[in-house]
């Protein structure tokens, strides 16, 4: 109990203390820094892993709480809390970055301290994102997060680096700097900054937004949110940051920063502006069908490889964001599932992209050729992962897709329809890939002699065919835990759309979530 | 009428500036006995902190009749100018050094221009605001043109001198037609008289406009980037901090005291902030030498803080807090830019070498390698400007965005929004170039090879200042909050 109150905390900060403490190796002493930025990062996945078992299954709100005042005008607040939810998402970043550190063994040769200290700094934002409860704090971590993100890919990154290091940060600037605005519109509004109060507080007070305040404050937040995801039309950031990064920045980047856009529409987007949220539905859902189609397409015609995993997040992120915008549970469960599986089958292919071009120095897929020949086991694992990430059954990307689908046909069986084009699209560009590039004959001298992953690598890719396989198998063990979060999000939004609808169907069990989550926060608070 | 004599308590108000100005005297005195550079650096930074110091003695109140106001407000203007000023002498030490200047009247210069910034701050009557704008201004005219042999600060003293004359005739003449309306200079009175007088208003908007000049609003901003190009770089970093902030602090008195909050004011200053971020960070985009580029940054910062001027002068203000949210958003603003600013000026300083020839972005390129500290300083500074968080520049945007948006200004927040977004710009190409970009061939001779301990120690203090406000801002902003910013209400 001792360590669970400050168990959040900790999580944020231990990676710092482990950037801090890689300052004081000697720059050149490169195998001590890697060998401490692994050890920092595998204790910060383990110290993660405690929150499964301080996290119940089914309990409602935010079991695990830090609350401390930190600025008096405006009421700011370290305001710290974990549910099902934000738990797992906190797990996979910290279940990545170790393997980003095994990615980069090899393939950063230059300024390797500034590398490492950038990666656990980068945790610390990412982290901090997931566990905010306060808008302000929330927004802090957000922008924060930004400068080693920049940093990794315009110092390490490939050719165009700084092209994409710049426009990946002003195309973040651009939609956080009216997230400042609508946070602070919001603070006006309510006076707090607190997600719970504010929540509570436009629950309580349903007629204190207009319908046009309301819809203004949802696309301040809303945009910052999908350019983050990508949302089709704010896409383009993506495959140049995506392509130019270094293999870890990559899988940080598919892997988790992506889903910081999903997670802020489940957790703010959609409970604070239910009314809002259901207006947009259908545009957001568009646009969401035509990115899984778009991203799908352009991935199909993508001479290089890196750039093709970059279009397929473009084409599955927009899965998670249709499942979270039908606000049907099943669906909403699936997005969340989605976008954990995501997380793990590309960042694997990233890695092994990534060690692609250890060895060859080119993503062009021309350049390859039969690789089966010489890389038995590398394409062992490389055909693994891309199944996982079509969505084979048993493999982990199927739950995901599957239950969107199925959550999203209950509702409007025509979106369904077309974001299924999207799973049999990716099966062609991924197979279609697969094959350009594993099996024919081998066409460049060079790849005859490529040597197969060595043992560094092959640990590194069976840890994720593990999981890959094991969140086929075992996906009750996540969706139990989602659940109740889940449940929650699509009550707050139900309930107050149906107010709005004039029904009279007023829902108690909103009422009690609320008051239960005060309580909780009020506990801490006491303590 | 009986002959009013001034009390001790009067004095003891004027302290600081007093103290600043014998320091001045002192120093020149000096000059010819004291052949030591340090020893004047050191006896001139002790000069600055004694002034500052002094403010102890000081009891709130009105002093010399009326003329100046001594109150929190001038207090909190007063620390933030000996900071100032002492901060620009330390840097200056290794500058004067390197350039091979005279010391002694350098330091006297920036103590009586403090002095004058430290008379703007606290003056409650226009003649005597009227003086403490000379006596700034013409110390800073010479200090613009103090490196002698140099082309570009000729042009520069000159340019400043001949239109800093031109908007202090406008400011006079405003002066002049106010008290033709009112019949008196003391705000206190001014105030009673009707804010819709025509003739009132035309002699506020010629002071608007001389003092515009001062704190390079748009349209009246041409002056700036020649006159802050020119000047000896910690002389720049005066600048963009001191009369910045004192000119801003007399505005905000003048148009706090007044009652000016019409809708005419309003829009004036909605207009002269959109248009002025705009000027600003648009001419920053193209620029290629650094110094020039944060010339326009400075633009675009006073922008930022008319914002909050809009804020405090609109009608709709916030009706539970009333205007104090805007007063404390200006106050915090210009404490965070002026440290920001004085740091990122000293290590422009150092980096330019021998004669400031090393200005350019592709001087500072690879500066990640070749200069840890700096670069890593610098960073800071630049995203301070930026205004992203932990930085004291996020939380005094935030604060001008918070008061903008409880005056119901949302879309003068957007435009301010969007202007961060194009500073966003050019102020992480520095950061590019200092990272991710090696210098171009081999490095001249004359490169630093790290900042002088001197320089270091300013710029140190300036970044913890920065992320110490970032940070933890309770404190700063228990004394901008406080109702009793301006005692005499």
């Amino acid at each position: 109990m001792e360590l669970s109150g400050h168990l959040l905390s900790v999580l944020i900060f231990f990676p710092a203390f482990g950037a801090l403490a890689l300052l004081f190796l000697r720059a050149d002493d490169e195998l001590w820094i890697r060998r401490l930025t692994f050890v920092v990062s595998v204790v910060e996945f383990l110290f993660s892993l405690i929150l499964l078992r301080a996290v119940p299954i089914g309990a409602p709100g935010y079991p695990l709480v830090e609350y401390k005042p930190w600025i008096t005008s405006p009421p700011i607040n370290y305001h710290l809390g974990v549910d099902g939810i934000s738990m797992f998402l906190v797990i996979l970043t910290t279940f990545l970055t170790p393997l980003c550190v095994m990615a980069s063994w090899k393939g950063i040769h230059h300024r390797i301290k500034e590398f490492h200290v950038m990666l656990l700094l980068l945790e610390v934002g990412i982290i901090g994102v997931f566990l905010s409860l306060d808008l302000f704090l929330f927004f802090v971590f957000w922008e924060v997060m930004l400068i080693p993100m920049a940093f990794l890919i315009g110092i390490w990154g490939h050719d165009r680096r700084i092209y994409a290091a710049v426009k990946f940060f002003i195309y973040t600037m651009f939609g956080s700097a009216f997230m400042l605005v609508g946070i602070l519109w919001l603070y006006n509004l309510t006076g707090s900054l607190d997600l719970q109060t504010i929540q509570a507080y436009l629950q309580s007070n349903p007629g204190i937004l207009s319908h046009r305040t309301e819809m203004l404050l949802f696309l301040s937040f809303f945009l910052a949110f999908a350019i983050k995801v990508p949302l089709f039309p704010l896409h383009t950031w993506l495959p140049d940051a995506h392509v130019e990064a270094p293999t870890a920045g990559s899988i940080i980047l598919a892997g988790v920063l992506l889903k910081m856009g999903t997670y802020g529409m489940i957790r703010f987007c959609l409970p604070l502006f239910p009314e809002a949220s259901h207006r947009a539905a259908p545009w957001v859902a568009l646009l969401a069908i035509i990115g899984i189609v778009y991203g799908a397409l352009v991935a199909l015609v993508q001479p290089n490889l890196k750039k093709l995993v970059a279009y397929s997040s473009v084409s599955h992120l927009g899965f998670v964001v249709l499942g979270i915008f039908t606000f049907h549970a099943i669906s909403m469960q699936g997005a969340v599932y989605q976008m954990l599986a995501h997380g793990i089958s590309t960042g694997a292919l990233f890695f092994l992209v990534g060690m692609l071009y250890d060895r060859r120095h080119t993503f062009e897929i021309s350049e390859y050729g039969g690789l089966c020949a010489p890389m038995p086991k590398f394409a062992a694992f490389f055909l693994f992962v891309a199944l996982s990430s079509m969505g084979l059954p048993m493999l982990n990307g199927f739950v995901g897709e599957f239950l969107v689908l199925l959550g999203t046909y209950q509702v409007h069986w025509t979106w369904a329809t077309w974001a299924a084009t999207g799973v049999i699209l990716s099966a062609c560009y991924l197979l279609w890939a697969y094959q350009r590039v594993f099996f024919g004959e081998v066409t460049h001298q060079k790849n005859r002699e490529l040597h197969d992953a060595d043992t560094r690598e092959q640990w590194g890719l069976l840890v994720f065919a593990v999981i890959i396989l094991w969140m086929g198998i075992g996906s009750p063990f996540i969706t139990w835990r989602t659940k109740a979060p889940v449940d929650t999000v699509v009550e707050q939004t139900r309930s107050h759309y149906a107010e709005e609808a004039a029904k009279p169907a007023a829902t108690p069990t909103s009422v009690v979530t609320t008051a239960a989550q005060q309580d909780s926060v009020r506990r801490v608070v006491s303590q | 009428m009986v002959p009013q004599v001034p009390q001790t308590a009067d004095i003891v108000r004027v302290l600081p500036e007093i103290i600043w100005c014998g320091f001045g005297v002192l120093l020149m005195l000096l000059q010819p006995f004291l052949k030591n550079r340090q020893v004047l650096t050191l006896f001139a930074m002790f000069g600055a902190a004694v002034g500052t110091l002094s403010t102890f003695f000081g009891r709130m109140g009105s002093g010399f009749f009326g003329l100046i106001q001594f109150d929190t407000f001038s207090l909190f203007f007063h620390w933030l100018l000996g900071l100032v000023a002492f901060l620009v002498i330390l840097a200056a030490d290794s500058y004067l050094e390197r350039e091979n200047l005279d010391a002694a009247e350098f330091f006297a210069l920036i103590l009586f221009a403090t002095a004058g910034m430290g008379v703007l701050a606290s003056a409650q009557e226009l003649l005597t605001a009227f003086i403490g704008l000379e006596m700034s201004s013409i110390s800073s005219y010479v200090l613009a043109g103090y490196r002698r042999d140099s082309v570009k600060s000729s042009e520069s003293a000159v340019k400043y001198f001949l239109l800093g004359s031109f908007a202090t005739a406008f400011f006079l003449y405003g002066i002049a037609l106010v008290y033709g309306v009112t019949g008196s200079t003391n705000l206190a009175l001014i105030a009673n008289a009707d804010p819709n007088s025509n003739l009132l208003r035309l002699g506020l908007a010629l002071m608007l406009v001389g003092l515009g000049f001062k704190v390079a609003l748009a349209p009246f901003q041409i002056w700036t980037p020649d006159v802050y190009e020119g000047a000896p770089t910690p002389v720049t970093a005066l600048f963009a901090a001191g009369p910045k902030a004192a000119t801003f602090a007399l505005l905000l008195r003048i148009f706090t005291t007044i009652h000016a909050a019409t809708d005419f004011w309003f829009w004036a200053f909605w207009i002269l902030a959109a248009l002025t971020m705009f000027v600003g960070n648009l001419g920053a985009i193209v620029q290629t030498n650094v110094k020039r580029m944060l010339a326009y940054s400075s633009i675009a910062h006073a922008g930022y803080t008319l914002v909050a001027f809009a804020a405090v002068t609109t009608l709709k203000s916030d009706p539970e807090n009333g205007p104090w949210p805007a007063y404390a958003a200006i106050l915090f603003y210009l404490l965070g830019y002026a440290l920001v600013k004085v740091g990122a000026f000293t290590i422009v300083s150092e980096i330019g070498g021998q004669g400031e020839r090393h200005l350019t972005l592709d001087d500072f390129a690879g500066l990640g390698t070749r200069q840890p500290f700096a670069a890593a300083a610098m960073s800071v500074f630049l995203l301070s400007l930026l205004g992203l968080p932990v930085t004291a520049g996020f939380f005094g945007k935030f604060y001008v965005f918070k008061a903008a948006i409880s005056s119901k200004l949302i879309w003068l927040a957007v435009l301010m929004a969007i202007n961060s977004i194009i500073g966003a710009y050019y102020y992480l190409r520095v950061i590019v170039v200092m990272y991710m970009r090696e210098h171009k061939g081999e490095l001249p001779s004359d490169t630093v090879p790290s900042l002088s301990p001197t320089a270091a120690m300013v710029v140190g203090v300036a970044v913890a200042a920065t992320l110490y406000l970032g940070l933890f801002p309770n404190h700063i902003l228990g004394i901008v909050l406080s109702p009793n910013l301006f005692a005499s209400r």
